[in-house]
């Protein structure tokens, strides 16, 4: 174990190895792994982002999907209600029809009511004046006497 | 092997020596044949065997990384990217604990450091004789000691370093002023207590590279001489005890690799801080 000149050759070699090390070595290797982390980094925070954005999107369909349900409810509802007042509309109309024609029906009978009424006692009328031509045995001036026979036919 | 049958203490110290090329006192270059020639060849000699295995473990730890490096990609990363990933992120996040300042040089320094450092220590985990008997047989060489670790050139060399990077530091961010300051007016705040202060502050200044060398140094000579050790027994019983020990080194020479990176960012968040 002399001490002799290896001393500056190790120095010597060594300073070289650490300016080699430093120039070549080192910058390469820990620009990468700077690169890296920040890429892990940037990585997350979008992996996170991403997963913010699912569960907002998640919410957003939901409540599209609570609207769009309430949204459907309604319209069946209004739907329903439509159907029931078209349903009493029809009804009334129904009903107010079947009155209009009972109605018709009534007065036409009434007409033709009064048409026999009026019929009859015309007919009346006449088999009076026969009637008492018989019984007068002599012919009534239809002239004359119709004032009073159509007074009689009124009475009847 | 110095002789066919070495005793035992011939075997350690034969492991213990490092090949050695510098010039011998008559004045030819060579290559050290004993431990002796290589303490006379003085301080301008080298040690062939720490140089080559510490370069070339520096070069794979380099081209392990460049590869990784170059692969480098945001997206989702690949074979030995994940490695090279894995072992950034554990030294900047090191380093971020321990280092508040701005400073480029810190992270890939502490890279650099704890890497190069576990791989000379994971050498430690080659049998002894492995690499040593090749470099004999095929080679011809005397000496070979595969691990720069143990050398304490090699973690001086390191420490030292570090220490010229504290200096620079201390230096820069709070201007020479501010350094002798603070090796002057701490821990007494007066005129007559700087010459006191001064030999405090230098005495820990000067511990720093020096117990970060010896610690590293120690523990790993301490690893490998149990190796030896080990290595001396019977070849059917080395098993019961060099499996365990190299075990219990794996939790070792990375709690030294970690300690010397860690210490290293320490004394240099150390250096930045402004009293």
């Amino acid at each position: 174990m002399n001490l002799n000149a290896t001393l500056i050759g190790q120095a010597i070699s060594f300073a070289i190895f650490v300016w080699f090390c430093m120039k070549f070595v080192w910058p390469p290797v820990i620009t990468a792994l700077e690169e890296r982390k920040k890429k892990i980094a940037d990585g997350l925070e979008a992996a996170n982002r991403a997963s913010r954005d699912l569960e907002l999107a998640q919410e957003n369909a939901m409540k599209t999907l609570r609207e769009s349900k309430e949204q459907a409810a309604d319209i069946i509802e209004q739907a329903n209600k439509r159907a029931n007042q078209i349903i009493d509309e029809a009804k009334e109309q129904a009903l107010a029809d079947g009155q209009r024609l009972r109605d018709a029906a009534k007065s036409e009978i009434e007409q033709d009511v009064v048409r026999a009424k009026e019929a009859l006692r015309a007919q009346v009328s006449s088999l009076a004046v026969i009637g008492a031509e018989k019984i007068l045995g002599a012919s009534v001036d239809e002239k004359a006497h119709s004032e009073l026979v159509n007074k009689l036919a009124e009475e009847l | 092997m110095a002789s066919e049958n070495p005793t035992a203490s011939e075997y350690i110290k034969h492991h213990l020596q490092n090949l050695t090329f510098g010039q011998h006192p008559d004045g030819s270059w060579g290559i050290a044949e004993t431990s002796q020639q290589a303490a006379d060849m003085g301080f301008w000699a080298i040690h062939l065997d720490t140089m080559g295995f510490s370069i070339g473990l520096g070069i794979l730890f380099l081209w392990l990384f460049r590869m990784g490096a170059k692969r480098a990609t945001a997206d989702t990363p690949s074979g030995i990217l994940n490695f090279v990933e894995m072992m950034v992120e554990f030294v900047d996040s090191s380093v971020k604990e321990s280092f508040h300042g701005k400073n480029k040089v810190i992270a890939p320094l502490a890279l650099t450091i704890f890497v190069w450092i576990f791989l000379m220590n994971l050498m430690d985990l080659i049998p002894v004789d492995f690499v040593p008997r090749i470099a004999h047989d095929i080679f011809g060489l005397e000496y070979f000691k595969i691990v720069p670790t143990t050398d304490i050139n090699a973690t001086l060399g390191m420490s030292l370093s570090v220490f010229f990077l504290i200096i620079f530091y201390s230096i820069s961010v709070k201007g020479f002023g501010g350094f002798i300051k603070e090796l002057t007016l701490q821990p007494f705040n007066t005129p007559i207590m700087i010459p006191f202060n001064f030999v405090l502050e230098m005495v820990g200044l000067l511990a720093k590279p020096v117990s970060l060398a010896l610690r590293l140094f120690g523990n790993l000579y301490a690893g490998e001489l149990i190796f030896i050790l080990i290595a001396i027994l019977p070849w059917f019983a080395q098993w019961a005890l060099s499996v365990p020990w190299a075990i219990f080194h794996i939790l070792v020479i990375t709690l030294q690799a970690f300690i010397f990176m860690m210490l290293t960012i320490v004394y240099l968040s150390m250096a930045h801080e402004d009293h």
